[in-house]
Formats: structure tokens, sequence, C-alpha cells
């Protein structure tokens, strides 16, 4: 534990040291998570999690599979709390507001953070009410054209507009692969989130059904804090501005993804990143 | 003797085995590995070729025997007897002749019956021996011919393989066989009956009074077969079963998948079971005993007229009896629907209400809906709980307060008692059969149909 935070400490210097000024230094931190455990029944999935997510900027988490990714993704925004027999602990803040708050209500703090998964996962209803769905369920949107106006302006920062413009009411489930994924980011922005959370948001897509969407990710950057899960090391390079490596539950080294990639601080990293781990 | 018979080919095909392995075991020493099959199956194949066979010609003798022998019999008794006799005469005159045979004599047969009934205990050894004799025969000629084939390089094996597929297909065509035969009958009895009242009259008609008359003057004697009153009856029924029935079950389902935790769910699914395991005349009971009575006076509290079988009784009941299964059928579609869905409604800040309404309720619709199908056609097709408690006589009325009849109830009262094939009175029974058949069959091809296609969806 104590050399987990240790580790945490050191890296955040070496952060610090070899961050680009220009771009990260100004940035300021939206997520503080500290020593955040998991145990699903009896077995535990995250040991201690302390990690600083800024804002307006991709982090991307990167680790064998069972690490603990997926898990210490959903901890930020409570989906854990439906997953029976799973016990979260420690502290995870957003904006400084501890979202473990008893106080706090689950829905709010979902509707500022997003989430996309693995799977495209549209509901079996038409492209409009798959983006309609959340801003009705919160009442963002006094009207019919409000929603119009919502829908629209999602599916256009999701970059799928011009695609399915003339289609809107036809299933979201007939789209391809890659579009359904956009359609899930553009529901997904519809709620007006601050923070995206991406979990493997690749993994069931063709090449160039990803890089559509990872050209869209680094568009987003600039308007949402964004959190992306991913088992391709090539991809966290590609978009992400931080990256964190887990294995076995423990956060091994976070930092700047350039200095991780060319000059991590960690053994395990290194091997991991040599591709000596599976 | 038949029961001799049934041991004698048991003990024929054990010794077949026997002979069979025996045979085998030899080609084993003698020729090692180079036999093809083991000697187990040359053993089997023997015993199949002995047993079965005659099995077969068993069955067949015992269900040929009786009419061969009535034929022959009918054969010997004079013309006089016979001329312008009916067949329900001549079944009369049979069945004499077999009292006589069998020595329950009433009064002092005539000359023709005393010797009808000598013949007939002739034939009837005969034939008793003539089947030992034939049976026997047949075994030794297969054991023969199914001893000769065995070889080291004989596929006893295959033999064998051959013989369990075919005893498969026989076991499901006899199914299939069954089914139809009850359908071809349905649809005979039915076209007789549609012979003496007209398909539109019954179909049409706005009156049920299915008596015949004993008498030719008798008054208001003859009946009349409109099933209208009937089939409203029986909608009545089934609405009123499955207005109780569709919102407990759907609301058990819906509470059981995604609300109840572990403990509640151990717990109610267990009673939901045992509810689904009682036996219809439990139901009934409590329709006659419990829920009717209480009906009644909760209506004559109100000032209404509550008829003691009254229709609400009855199908209230049906609807208790038919909640476990929406409910599980419910439980299912709501279950096939994938996690991915609920998560990414869940994600979007939506309830677990608001997910259950908008996302989960709305995919797993086509599947509820196909189980709500086969509940409606169950509650058509359930009998003795309306039998218990609900009306007999057919009135043409929807009020829930008053007894009304059911197509099941009409079928069991059409056939209480004197059941004779050629009166319009049982015949109706038939028909009434044949469109309960027609519509709970339609209702389970639209159901299963909705709940496959909807399963490809997801799988
Ligand atoms: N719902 C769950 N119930 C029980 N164990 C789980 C559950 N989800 C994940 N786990 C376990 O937690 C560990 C981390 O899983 P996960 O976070 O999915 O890893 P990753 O996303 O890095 O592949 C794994 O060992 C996995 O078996
Ligand atoms: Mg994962």
């Amino acid at each position: 534990m104590d050399m987990v935070a240790g580790k945490v400490k050191m890296t955040q210097q070496s952060v610090n040291t070899a961050m680009d000024p220009s771009d990260m230094l100004e940035r300021p931190i939206r997520l503080t998570a500290r020593d955040v455990t998991v145990h699903y029944g009896a077995k535990q999935a995250l040991h201690g999690i302390s990690i600083d997510i800024p804002d307006r900027a991709v982090t991307s988490f990167i680790g064998p599979s069972g690490c603990g990714k997926s898990t210490f993704l959903r901890c930020i925004n409570r989906m854990n709390d439906t997953i029976e027999g799973a016990k979260v602990g420690g502290t995870i803040k957003l904006d400084g507001e501890d979202v473990y708050d008893p106080n706090l209500d689950v829905v709010e703090l979902r509707a500022r953070i997003g989430m996309v998964f693995q799977k495209p996962n549209p509901f079996p209803k038409s492209i409009y009410e798959n983006v309609a769905y959340g801003p009705r369920i919160h009442g963002l949107a006094r009207g019919k054209t409000d929603l119009d106006e919502i829908v629209v302006s999602s599916l256009r920062k999701a970059g799928l507009f011009e695609e399915v413009k003339d289609r809107l009411n036809e299933p979201g489930t007939g789209l391809s692969g890659g579009q359904q994924q956009r359609l899930c980011i553009a529901r997904a922005i519809a709620v007006g989130p601050e923070v995206i959370l991406m979990d493997e948001p690749c993994s069931a897509l063709d090449p160039i059904a990803t890089a559509i969407i990872e050209e869209l990710i680094d568009e987003l950057r600039e308007n949402y804090t964004i959190v992306i899960v991913t088992h391709s090391m090539q991809q966290a390079a590609r978009v992400s501005q931080r990256t964190a490596f887990f294995h076995l539950g423990n956060l091994i080294e976070e930092g700047v993804t350039e200095d991780i990639f060319t000059n991590p601080v960690n053994k395990q990293t290194q091997d991991y990143i040599m591709g000596r781990i599976g | 003797m038949v029961g001799y018979l049934l041991l004698a080919i048991v003990v024929f095909a054990l010794v077949a085995f026997w002979v069979g392995r025996s045979a085998g075991d030899r080609f084993v020493t003698a020729g090692g590995a180079s036999v093809h099959s083991l000697p187990g199956y040359h053993g089997a194949f023997v015993a199949v070729w002995v047993g079965i066979p005659a099995l077969v010609l068993l069955l067949l003798w015992i269900m040929a025997q009786g009419p061969v022998i009535d034929g022959l019999l009918l054969g010997t008794l004079p013309a006089t007897l016979l001329d312008g006799a009916s067949n329900a005469d001549r079944s009369l005159l049979l069945s004499e002749i077999k009292n006589v045979a069998a020595g329950r004599i009433f009064a002092e047969p005539t000359p023709e019956i005393a010797a009808a009934a000598q013949s007939l205990l002739r034939w009837q050894q005969i034939a008793d021996w003539l089947m030992v004799v034939v049976v026997i025969a047949v075994m030794l000629l297969a054991m023969f011919f199914a001893y000769s084939r065995l070889a080291p390089r004989f596929r006893a094996r295959h033999g064998v393989e051959r013989f369990t597929t075919f005893i498969m297909i026989a076991c499901s065509v006899a199914a299939i066989l069954t089914t139809m035969g009850i359908i071809a009958s349905l649809v005979y009895e039915s076209i007789e009956f549609f012979s003496m009242v007209p398909v539109h009259e019954f179909l049409f008609g706005l009156r049920w009074e299915p008596q015949i008359a004993i008498r030719a003057d008798q008054v208001a004697g003859n009946g009349a077969f409109g099933a209208v009153p009937v089939f409203l009856g029986t909608i009545v029924i089934a609405t009123i079963a499955m207005l109780v029935a569709t919102p407990i079950g759907l609301f058990t389902a819906i509470y059981l998948t995604e609300y109840a935790n572990d403990r509640v769910r151990n717990i109610v699914k267990p009673i939901m079971e045992i509810l689904a395991g009682v036996p219809t005349v439990v139901y009934g009971f409590f329709a006659v005993l419990t829920v009717a009575p209480a009906i009644r006076s909760a209506g004559s509290l109100m000032g209404l007229a509550t008829s003691p079988n009254s229709a609400l009784a009855a199908g209230g009941v049906m609807g208790i009896m038919i909640i476990p299964f929406i409910s599980s059928l419910a439980d299912d579609a709501i279950r096939s629907v994938p996690r991915s869905l609920r998560d990414g409604s869940m994600a979007m800040g939506a309830t677990r209400a608001e997910t259950m309404t908008k996302v989960l309720l709305p995919a797993a619709l086509p599947g509820i809906m196909g189980g709500i199908l086969l509940a409606l056609s169950r509650a058509i097709g359930e009998t003795m709980i309306v039998v218990m408690a609900a009306g007999l006589i057919a009135t043409l009325n929807i009020n829930p307060l008053d007894s009304v009849t059911t197509v099941t109830v009409q079928i069991v009262t059409l056939l209480i008692g004197d059941t004779a094939f050629d009166n319009p009175k049982t015949l109706a029974a038939f028909a009434l059969g044949l469109v309960l058949f027609l519509v709970t069959l339609g209702l389970n091809v639209i159901a299963l149909t909705i709940v496959r296609r909807y399963r490809e969806q997801y799988d």
C-alpha cells in the first residue's frame, strides 16, 4: 500500500518535470482518486488506486486484461453500484466533490459523467430517440424544437450527423458498428456531461471505424475530460496525453503518455510495453 | 395366454442374445482383432431380430383377432337376425353372444345365439393356439436368419445402431400419429355434426340449448346449437383471468428481475413454482368454496345481484392460476434483454424505473406479448376450474357478476351421460372441441413465432 502511494508520488514528480508546459501545466485537475479499493464479494479487484485526471485531456488506462481497468472506470460514475456484491472503498472527487457522498444524487452524477461501452449498445429505438433519451429523462429540452436542436448538435459533435440526417427515424441498431459507437457517443454527449468515460470503445470495430473514433476523441478533448480504457498501446499513444498502467489491481505507473512509452520508470511497465506481459 | 407368450418372447430374446454373444466370443478367440464388432453387439443383433418382429406380430394379432372373429360370427348368423339391423343392433347382438359364451346368461338364449356362442368359443381357442404357434415359429425363423448372418467381419454394431435409430424414429412418429389421429377424429365428427347443424348456425347462432327430443311431440324438444353465447362466456372468463394475471405476473417478473436481491428471489421463485404446480381441481375448490361466496357477499353488501357461480369467481381464480405462467415468461423476456442496454441506460443517469419502462420493457415487449398469448390460450382451454365454478346455462351476457358458461364446460356436460355418436347433442362437443383446438393452436403458433423472432434479435 505504502509502496503504491510512494510510487504515485514519485511518478507525479516525474510528470511535473516531464510535462509539456504549453499544453498540460495549466490544466486543472478534474478528478482525483485516493486509495480506491474494490471488492467483488470476497475477491479484491483493486488495491488502492490513487490518480489525478486533468481537465480537457485524454487519459488512457492500459494494462493486461483482468487488471481492473474497467472496474476503476466504473467507480468514477458509480456504475459499480449496479453490480451485486461490489464494494468500493477510498475516495473519488469530481471538482472536489465526493462522488460517494451519500447526499449526492447518482442520477445527477451520471449526467455529468457520461460513459461509452466496449460493445456499441444503442437502444432498440430510432436514431433520434437514442440521442433524445438522455435529454428527455433529465428534462433538458423545452419543447420539440429544443430537443431537435440538442439531437442534431450532439450528432454533429459525434461526427455522425451527415451520415444519418436522412434517416433519423430508422432504428439505431441498423447502423454499422462504428456508426453505432458514434451514436452511443452522441447519446452520451446529449446530456451535456463534463467527463466522458470510454471502456475499450474500439475493441469491437474494424480499423477504419477505429481511426474515425480516434479522430473524434481527439476533437472531443477540446471540450471534455476523457478517460479511455484501451488494450491497444498504439491507441493509447495516439489519442491520449496521459497514460496510466494497471497491473493485477494496482496502478503501477502514471504520467505523460510520451514518457510512459519512451522512458518508463517501472520495470513492470517496461515489460508490458515491450510486450513481455500478456 | 398373451402373458405367457410375452414371457416366452423375453426368454427367447435372452437366449438369442446369449447365442449371438457366444458366437461373437468364438469369432474373437479365433480371429482376434480382425473381428468387426464386439461380442455384445452380435448378441444384441440376434436378440433384436428374435424379439422385435415377434412382439410386433403379437400386438397386431391381438388387435386384429377381435374384429376378425366378430366378422366370422356375423357371417354364420342366419340372415333373418341381421335383416334391417343397424350397426348398434349388430353390436348388441355380438355382445349378447359374448355374454352367453362367457357364461353370463340372463335369459334363455335362442338356439341361433347359443350356437354362435359355441362357435365363438371354438374360434377363440383356435386363434389363441394359432397365435402361439405362429409367434414361436417367427422367432425360430428370425433366430435362424440372424444367426446365419453372424460372421467375424459382420457389422453387427451398425445393425444395432440402425435399430436404435429406428426405435427413436418410431417413438416420435407415434407421438405425431397420435396427434394427427386426434385431429382427424375431431374433424370427422365435426363434419358429421355440421351435416345436421349448418356451420353458420353454429358459429353465429345466438341460442345454445343443446338438447334433443326424446319423444317426437315433446315441447321445446328441438335443440338450438348457436354457439355464440358459449364463445362469449369463454371470452368473458378468459378476459377476467387475463386482467388479473397480466399485471400481477408482469409486475412480479419486473420486481424479481430488477429490484429483488438474491435472498428475496430465492424465496419468491419457489413459491411461484408451487403456485404453478397446484392441481387445477384445487383451484376449482378454492373458486367454489372461498372466492365465489366472498364475491357474493361483497356484492350483496353493495346491493348488486351476484350469481353464486359468477364469471368473476371463475375468471379470477383462473387468473391466479396463470400468474406464474406469465411471470416466468416475462421474466425470461426481460432477462434476455442484453445487460449492455440496461448499463447504457443507467450510465445516462436513468433510474431503475425509467430504465425498465423506457428501455427494458419495450425491448422485451415481443417476448412478453408472446407469453401473454400463450397464457391466454391456456385460459381458454382450462377446464377444471370452470367446470367447478362457472355456470352451465349459456346466456348472452357479459356481466362478470352473472353466471356464464365456457366451451370447455359445455364439452364436458355434452359428453356426460348418454353418448351415442349419432345425434347433434354429442357431436356438438366435437365441433366445440375443433373450434377450441383451432383457436388455441392459432394463439400458440402466433405466440411462439413472436417469441422466436424476438430471440433471434439478440443472440
Ligand atoms: N461483475 C464482476 N463480478 C465479479 N468479479 C468481477 C466483476 N467484474 C470484474 N471482475 C473481476 O475483477 C477483475 C478486474 O476486472 P476488469 O475490471 O473487468 O478488468 P479489465 O477491464 O482490466 O480487463 C477481474 O479479475 C475480474 O474477474
Ligand atoms: Mg475491461
